[in-house]
Parts: C-alpha cells; sequence; structure tokens
C-alpha cells in the first residue's frame, strides 16, 4: 500500500480504502521492521485503530472526516500528548504523561489524524545523528551502518521506511531538514512564528519551530494546512492580521514563473564531491524550467554555527533548569538536602550532550561573560537576518545543500562534538533568520545513501517555497525512491 | 557604650500583589487560603511545553502605579528570566524585568510627623511573577504550594533617601494609601499583598571621619509595626557592632537578615560574599511591551488626586481637622463620596461627622465601603441641612441615616414617617414650657436661687420638656424659652 498522506487521505474520503486498514497495515510494517530501524520510543496501535474505525463510521455515515481523515501520523516525541509518555528520549522525563496536548496535536486530531506514535530523538532534541537518545537506537533505513540523522531521526526514519504517512519534528538548527536529507524524505522548516510551539518541549525557545516531515512536497503542503496558524497560547506565533496563513496545497502543483534563484557559491563548494554535483545538477533542473540562477554574497552566515551555540544554549540552559527532581523529572535517592536533590538528580538524568550544552550557555549568561558572547551572538544574529533580507531583494529564494555530507557512520562524530555540530553548518542560518526552509530529496551518493537540496524563502512564504520545491520533485523522481529495508 | 554622632539612611524594595483576576502568564485565578496546588494549571506550574501569555491587565496597573508614583513608563520594555535554583520556583527561573523596567526615576511624597511631607526618590518599579511557598511541616520533607506561583508583583525600588524608622513607616502607610486609591492592589498587609524590604546602614562620624556600616537587608517584612521595629533595632544593633568591632561597609559584608517578631530581633540569614549571579537574558517566549501613546493616555485617565494632596486640600477647602481629612480621604470612594455630598449643598463639617461617625461604621459592619451603603450623595446632603437648619436632631440624623441604607426615601420623609421632625414652633413649645414649670415648682425655685444646683435645676427642667415632646423639641428653642421664662 501506498501509504503517502495526501493520496491516502483521498482514498479514505473516497471510500476507497477504510482508514482502520491503512492503519493496520502501517502497524503491519511496523512490527516488521521498526525492531532493525528502531523509530517509535511509543505506539497507540489499539487507541489508534480504534479511533480510525470511528472514523470510518463517520465517513460511511457522508460526513467529512476532516482534511488528513484516517491517516496515520508519528509525531516526535518531545510534543505533548494526554496518551503515551512525552520522554524528549531522556532519562529525565521516561515517565513523564503531560496533562494536555499540544496545539499541533490537537490540530491533526481535528484533522482527523490517527497518532500512531512517538518517534525517537536526541535527548531533548540536541544533536545531528540520534544518537544522543538516552532510550533507543534509530538507524537509517537506506544502510543500518548509518545515523538517520538528528534529532528528528526517528520521524525521518518512520517516513522513509513507509512506518507511517507523515511525522511531525521539530527544527532548532536542522533537526527536521538534517534527517529528512539522509533518509530521502521532505522535510519543511516553517517560519519562526507560523507554528505554535505550545506543547513543545522547549529547547532553543527563540529558534523551535514544528514541521512536517513527508514522502513528498505536496503531503508538506497538506501537513501545513493543517499545522499553521496563530496559537493565542504561544505569544511568539504571529497573528493572522501581520501574517495571514496561506492555504499552501491550492497552487501546489502551478510553477512560479519568472523563478530566481540565489546560489551561494561559498557554501556548495565546503560540501562533499557528490553533494556538490546532485547540488549542481539540481541547479541545471531549474535553468531548463527557466529559472535565473544569481550568485550571491551572504558574509555573516559563516558565523552561524558560532553564534548557534552561544544563543542555542543559552536558552536552552534556562528551559531545562526545571528538570529538577523537585517536580519535573528523575528525582535521584540517597539525598541530603535539597541541594543533593538538584545534583544529584540532574547529574543522573541527562546525557552528556545535554550537560554539556547547558554548561555552555550557563556560561555564556555569566556576569562578566554575557557581553562578550550572549550580547554579541545576538547582533550577529541580526546580521545573518540582514544577509538574507538583502538576498531576497534579488531572489525567490536561496538554494544550497541541507547538508555537507550524506549520512555518516554510528560513532563517527560522537567523541568529536564540534565536528558533530558543523554537520549543521548549511541548516542553522535559516533559523538564526527565522526564515522556511525545506530539504528536498535530489540525489545519491556512491554509496546508494540520499543526499538533500535546501531551499530557503522569504518569512511566511511557504507556500511559494513549497511550489519551488514541487516544481522539482515534478521534473524528478529521487522522491520516489524507497530504501532497500522495505 | 561611646556616644556616637550618626545619620540612619534606608532604601526600600516593596513588593506589591496587584490587583488582577487571574495571575501574570496564565489565566488560573489568584487565591488565598486555598487548598495547595488547587489553582494551578501546566503554565504556572512550569510543565514541560507549556508557554507563558501576558496578563495586559497586570501591565496597565503597574504603569498607572508607576504614573502614580511620578515614574518615567518605558516607551519599550521587556521580560527576562531570573535564574535561580529554589524550590518554590518550578522553571528554577522567575520571569521578570532586569535593564528595562517598566518604570523608572519617579518619587513619592510622604507625611512626617511634624506635619510637613519629605521626597522619596523611586528608582525603578517593575513587573515580575511571584513566586510559590515552601511548606515544613511535619516528617522529614517538605512541601511546595504553587498556588500563588505566578502571581503579579509590582517591585518598587526607592533611592536611599529615608532617613529614621518613622520615615520607613510613613512611606509604607502612603504607599498603601496610593495603591489602594488606584485600584492597583488590595494592599492587604495580612494576606502578604505588600512586604517590605529595608536595607539600612548608618554614617557614623567620629573623630572627624565619616563611617559607613555594612548594609543589612531586612527580608519580608509585612506590618507596619514589624517595620518601624526592625529598623529601629537595626539601627541600634548596627551602633553597637560598629562600636564593637569598628567594622565598615569596606571590611565587612553585605547581610541578609530576617525579623523575629516575638524577640523583636533581627536575624543573621545570609551574608553575601558577592552579587548573586542570576543570568539575567530576555525570555524568548514572550514578545517586548511596546506602549503606544494612546495606550498611555488611556491608562492615564485612571490617575487621580494622590491622597496626601487631597488629605491637605480637604483640610483648606473644607475646613476639616486633618485628623477627618485623613479619615476621609484614606479611601478613594468615600473621599468622591464626601466631596459629592457637599457639591450638592451639605455643609462640609456636618457631612463630615454624619460619614465619619455613622457611615464608616455602619460600611465596617457592613464590609463595604461608605460609598456603597446604598445612600446617595444627594440624600446625605439633604439628611445634613436638615441637621444644620434644626429640622432633625443630632440623634435622630443617625437613626435616619441607618434607615437611608434600606430605602431610597428621601430623608425629610423617613424622619416624618419615624416623628423625628423637630419642634420649631415657640408659641406651642412656650405652652408646653409653661406647663412644665407649674408642674415643677421646686426646680423653678432651685432656678431662681442661683449657685450650684441652679444649673442642675435648669438642665432637669429642659429634659421634662424633651420628654414631653417625645425628644422632638428643639433644645436650641426650648432652652431660650426656659430662660426667658426664669
Amino acid at each position: 500500500m501506498d501509504c503517502n498522506c495526501k493520496k491516502l487521505r483521498d482514498d479514505i474520503a473516497a471510500g476507497r480504502i477504510k482508514s482502520a486498514e491503512a492503519v493496520e497495515a502501517v502497524f503491519d510494517t511496523i512490527e516488521k521492521n521498526d525492531s532493525k530501524i528502531g523509530s517509535y520510543i511509543s505506539t497507540f496501535k489499539e487507541q489508534a485503530i480504534a479511533n480510525s474505525k470511528q472514523l470510518d463510521e463517520k465517513i460511511s455515515t457522508g460526513k467529512s472526516a476532516g482534511i488528513l481523515a484516517g491517516t496515520p501520523i508519528a509525531i516526535k516525541d518531545n510534543m505533548c500528548t494526554t496518551f503515551g509518555a512525552t520522554s524528549c528520549a531522556s532519562k529525565m522525563l521516561e515517565n513523564f504523561h503531560a496533562p494536555y496536548n499540544a496545539t499541533v496535536v490537537e490540530k491533526l486530531i481535528s484533522a482527523g489524524a490517527i497518532i500512531i506514535g512517538k518517534t525517537n530523538m536526541d535527548e531533548f532534541a540536541m544533536g545531528s545523528s540520534t544518537e544522543n537518545s538516552a532510550l533507543l537506537k534509530t538507524v537509517n533505513p537506506w544502510n543500518t551502518q548509518c545515523v538517520p540523522g538528528g534529532s528528528s531521526g526517528g520521524s525521518a526514519a518512520a517516513v522513509a521506511a513507509g512506518m507511517c504517512s507523515a511525522a511531525l519534528g521539530s527544527d532548532t538548527g536542522g533537526s527536521i531538514r538534517q534527517p529528512a536529507s539522509f533518509c530521502g524524505v521532505v522535510g519543511l522548516k516553517p517560519t519562526y512564528g507560523r507554528v505554535s510551539r505550545f506543547g513543545l518541549v522547549a529547547f532553543g525557545s527563540s529558534l523551535d519551530q514544528i514541521g512536517p516531515i513527508t514522502q513528498n512536497v505536496t503531503d508538506a503542503a497538506l501537513m501545513m494546512n493543517v499545522i499553521a496558524g496563530h496559537d493565542p497560547a504561544d505569544s511568539t506565533s504571529v497573528d493572522e492580521k501581520t501574517a495571514p496563513v496561506c492555504d499552501c496545497l491550492e497552487k501546489i502543483d502551478e510553477p512560479i514563473g519568472n523563478l530566481k534563484i540565489a546560489v551561494v557559491p561559498q557554501f556548495n563548494t565546503g560540501a562533499d564531491g557528490d553533494v556538490q554535483k546532485a547540488i549542481n545538477e539540481a541547479i541545471e533542473v531549474y535553468k531548463k524550467m527557466g529559472a535565473e540562477i544569481v550568485e550571491i554574497d551572504m558574509p555573516h552566515l559563516e558565523y552561524s554555527v558560532a553564534v548557534y551555540y552561544i544563543v542555542a544554549t543559552a536558552e536552552a540552559s534556562g528551559n531545562l533548569a526545571r528538570y529538577d527532581g523537585v517536580h519535573y523529572g528523575h528525582r535521584a535517592e540517597d539525598i541530603e538536602n535539597y541541594i543533593d536533590v538538584y545534583c544529584k538528580s540532574r547529574a543522573a538524568g541527562f546525557g552528556k550532550e545535554v550537560k554539556r550544552r547547558i554548561m555552555l550557555g550557563t556560561y555564556a549568561l555569566s556576569s562578566g561573560y554575557y557581553d562578550a558572547y550572549y550580547l554579541k551572538a545576538l547582533k550577529v544574529r541580526n546580521l545573518i537576518r540582514g544577509d538574507f533580507l538583502r538576498a531576497f531583494e534579488k531572489c525567490d529564494c536561496v538554494l544550497i545543500p541541507t547538508c555537507p555530507t550524506t549520512a555518516f557512520k554510528f560513532g563517527e562524530k560522537m567523541d568529536d562534538p564540534l565536528k558533530m555540530y558543523l554537520s549543521d553548518v548549511y541548516t542553522i542560518a535559516a533559523n538564526l533568520a527565522g526564515v522556511p526552509a525545506i530539504s528536498i530529496p535530489c540525489g545519491f551518493d556512491g554509496n546508494d545513501l540520499p543526499i538533500g537540496l535546501q531551499l530557503m524563502a522569504p518569512a511566511f512564504g511557504e507556500d511559494k517555497l513549497l511550489r519551488i520545491a514541487r516544481m522539482f520533485e515534478s521534473k524528478t523522481d529521487w522522491h520516489k525512491r524507497r530504501p532497500p529495508i522495505i | 557604650m561611646e556616644n556616637l554622632e550618626y545619620k540612619i539612611i534606608v532604601g526600600l524594595e516593596i513588593h506589591v500583589q496587584l490587583l488582577t483576576k487571574s495571575k501574570m502568564f496564565c489565566s488560573c485565578a489568584i487565591s488565598f487560603g486555598e487548598r495547595a496546588n488547587s489553582r494551578v494549571c501546566p503554565v504556572c506550574v512550569g510543565m514541560p511545553g507549556s508557554l507563558p501569555v501576558m496578563n495586559k491587565k497586570a501591565v496597565e496597573l503597574s504603569a498607572l502605579a508607576g504614573m502614580a508614583l511620578n515614574c518615567k513608563i518605558a516607551k519599550f520594555t521587556k521580560w527576562d528570566r531570573k535564574s535561580y535554583y529554589y524550590p518554590d520556583l518550578p522553571k528554577n527561573y522567575q520571569i521578570s524585568q532586569y535593564d528595562l523596567p517598566l518604570a523608572a526615576a519617579g518619587f513619592i511624597e510622604i507625611p512626617l510627623e511634624n506635619g510637613q511631607t519629605k521626597t522619596i526618590r523611586i528608582t525603578r518599579a517593575h513587573l515580575e511573577e511571584d513566586a510559590g511557598k515552601n511548606l515544613h511541616t511535619t516528617g522529614n520533607f517538605s512541601q511546595v504550594d504553587l498556588n500563588r506561583a505566578g502571581t503579579p508583583l509590582l517591585e518598587i525600588v526607592t533611592e536611599p533617601d529615608l532617613s529614621s524608622a518613622a520615615e520607613v513607616r510613613s512611606l509604607a502607610v502612603e504607599l498603601q494609601r496610593i495603591v489602594r486609591y488606584l485600584g492597583v492592589s488590595e494592599a492587604d498587609m495580612q494576606k502578604g499583598h505588600m512586604r517590605f524590604e529595608p536595607n539600612v546602614n548608618l554614617h557614623i562620624t567620629k573623630d572627624g571621619k565619616e563611617y559607613k556600616t555594612p548594609i543589612a537587608e531586612i527580608k519580608n517584612l509585612n506590618s507596619f509595626r514589624a517595620i518601624e521595629r526592625s529598623v529601629d533595632y537595626e539601627v541600634q544593633r548596627q551602633l553597637d557592632e560598629f562600636s564593637r568591632t569598628g567594622i565598615t561597609m569596606e571590611t565587612g559584608n553585605k547581610t541578609t537578615r530576617g525579623w523575629d517578631d516575638d524577640a523583636g530581633k533581627t536575624v543573621l540569614q545570609r551574608e553575601k560574599e558577592e552579587a548573586n549571579d542570576y543570568r539575567y537574558f530576555p525570555d524568548p517566549d514572550l514578545v517586548p511591551v511596546e506602549f503606544t501613546d494612546s495606550w498611555l493616555a488611556e491608562i492615564r485617565a485612571g490617575l487621580c488626586e494622590m491622597p496626601i494632596k487631597r488629605q491637605l486640600r480637604f483640610v483648606n477647602e473644607y475646613d476639616l481637622s486633618d485628623y477627618d481629612a485623613g479619615v476621609l480621604t484614606a479611601e478613594r470612594t468615600t473621599a468622591d463620596f464626601f466631596e459629592e455630598a457637599v457639591k450638592s449643598g451639605g455643609q462640609s463639617k456636618r457631612v463630615c461627622n454624619l460619614l465619619t461617625q455613622v457611615g464608616l461604621k455602619m460600611a465596617n459592619e457592613a464590609n463595604c465601603s461608605a460609598a456603597e451603603l446604598g445612600i446617595t450623595a444627594e440624600n446625605l446632603a439633604k439628611l445634613a441641612k436638615m441637621a444644620d437648619g434644626g429640622q432633625i436632631s443630632a440623634t435622630a440624623a443617625k437613626t435616619i441615616m441607618e434607615k437611608m441604607t434600606q430605602t431610597a426615601d428621601e430623608p425629610k420623609v423617613i424622619a416624618e414617617q419615624l416623628n423625628l421632625i423637630q419642634k420649631n414652633d415657640t408659641a406651642e413649645l412656650e405652652v408646653i414650657v409653661e406647663k412644665i414649670l407649674a408642674e415643677n415648682a421646686k426646680a423653678v425655685e432651685d432656678v431662681k436661687s442661683g449657685g450650684k444646683k441652679s444649673k442642675a435645676a435648669k438642665g432637669f427642667l429642659l429634659g421634662q420638656v424633651m420628654q414631653k415632646t417625645k425628644g422632638r423639641a428643639n433644645p436650641k428653642v426650648v432652652a431660650e424659652i426656659l430662660e426667658r421664662k426664669l
């Protein structure tokens, strides 16, 4: 069964397939393959089948079942659900059961989506390989020796291996796009403020954004139609007056005339040979469709990683302070006093990378260092924003690789955090500037590992960005390839 | 102890709980004395994934208080996270305002014992959320009640312009009057709505040199008496310490002290080696607040004449004693009610007496303000006029006023119903007086004999007349007639 979102929901809505059948089929795939892949931290088979049967009944009586009508959807395990745990792949929150649903979860459910499980990730979304999960190992469906990318590795692997119709990920510095690139699927990070963060366990609050990971661009557009919009519970979500939500699906197959695409030479040349080649071929595809290619300079983007690891860690040091064993999280035994509760609980509950980032952020905010690090980082962040604003005066979108490499092997970068951080070098800028960015499959390297093409557009230009991505997809069939494991 | 010449230097930090229906960043009701943890939600307990949303009313009340304290209101202000670990602080950071407080550079005028006023400079006033409460009841553990967590607090900081315990108390009383006047706070000290933290030290002159004692901060005072006593105690303690040890600001540390009300002492809590590092940084979950001119004007419309000025005006304009003016202006509605009644034609002293001697007592019993007793200012004025014109006695006025709280009838109607209109008709009263004189020959003789007995006998005869007329004779008129006849 082809489980891509749009097709499946059309089939279900038209009564050609029952939602319960689709959900059961997906669970068959999960039961067959997920012991090898390790996408899901938790699944909700009984609940999902019961919900899909209810939906089928609704459809059979001619009622509208919502725009995701009975499709099986996966959610990254850092979005709160009233069912199951919301673990953030951390020992700290292994047993945290939220009393509320994240706004995106509510939106999915009211659109008729069947939530089938919660996916693995780097602990608290900190990492680029999902190796930092304290609970589970996820492998890349294209090559089980390789990482799926991260931090939304579980979601990307699940979509690639057909273990859901679509998934939600979260992206703070590339955590949707990089695993999408590594797993050969589509991943969209929306504009900051476009999708509510309410119920998303925070990592870097000024950077975090929830977005879809899907088998194709059309599905990403469909998912955006469900999750985008103002939420009064999130002060940073943008109101309808400032930026009305566009229908991303309506014109998805209409190419954009007079398309101007900017390339940033300094970025392409930093990538692996195979990646460079695939990106150059992608540029040719757009040229053939009549797009004009312009070269631009974005001089401050080279500071992205440095800025990011100050801003994100500073915010994280505050956001993660609440996991102290008093109110939330693992509480250590053998306690002398309340300081002991904090120290011992946090020492045992957090993994190495999380501790490293909390330390970094704490340091950057400390008195005497604040101006030199945090304040300076904010200033450079503004310059990076400026680079994008200037770029978009000259083009409709910026085209660069999603990652400098394809999926790497387990353990390859675990001992060298800096090397790991650099795998996000192309994705971080979009988070710092708050602009939307998408990764779409654009080829394979010599080891048959997928390569991702990244397109970035002006703020709130998701509809146009998706159309530009769809133009490429319609002329290529990289997105149709499935990993050998299935 | 040697006789030292010294100056007392005190600055205050004051926390004022704002009179909002809901908490600062969520919709939980403000509560007092409720069951522990019964007034909480995911936001105020800092649950993973929850986000704060600003209470606009709290911002408006703070700006109003800032205006009343003659502060500059910031056009642009923002929220900062103040990080420290404590069990009553669920997120382990407090949302507060750091470098851009909502209000700054103002002043407050306080009355002094000598009848003059003194100006105390206000450094700043900023808005923040309150913490919960740690409960140490029984057993080898502590509990945390988060009902109070997230309650909006206005923190007001003064310059060290106060130079005696009496001045500190006077400021506290004046501030309470101001915030109550503006409806900014209930300012109920017993409920902890206002908490004071004086920073006290001395400038001592000895052998022609000036020495400054180390500053002591006395925490969490919540009664006027404790404020005055603790500062007095601290002055003596610092004098004594200086005499014994010669310790100064340069050689000693700033200390934090608690007030033991039973023992009448301040107790050392903490000695600060250096300033705490709270790692302030802008809260990325909230958007900055920008005051537009029209919004500020709207808030400014809530301002009124400040109590200290109004009290002085009442003394001058209405010829009242300072005491009476103070009583009338303690509450804004009472003062408004008084002025309305005077404007409607009531003689000021008479209206004042009716209000202070009858109205406020009834209001106190009914647990409302005098203006809420159900008496209109017009009717109060009419009542005052009747009493002034001798149509009713002072006692009758009291009875009528009590009745006025139950009926909308005019005082004259009530007086007639209750038969309380005084007999002013001289001819009629003369007949009665003649009769009484005839019946009481002995008393008449006593009057005429003069001396001590004369006065008592006059009183007796007057009493007889009043009795005969069931208290409705105008005693003034009766006395005149008696004088004439005897």
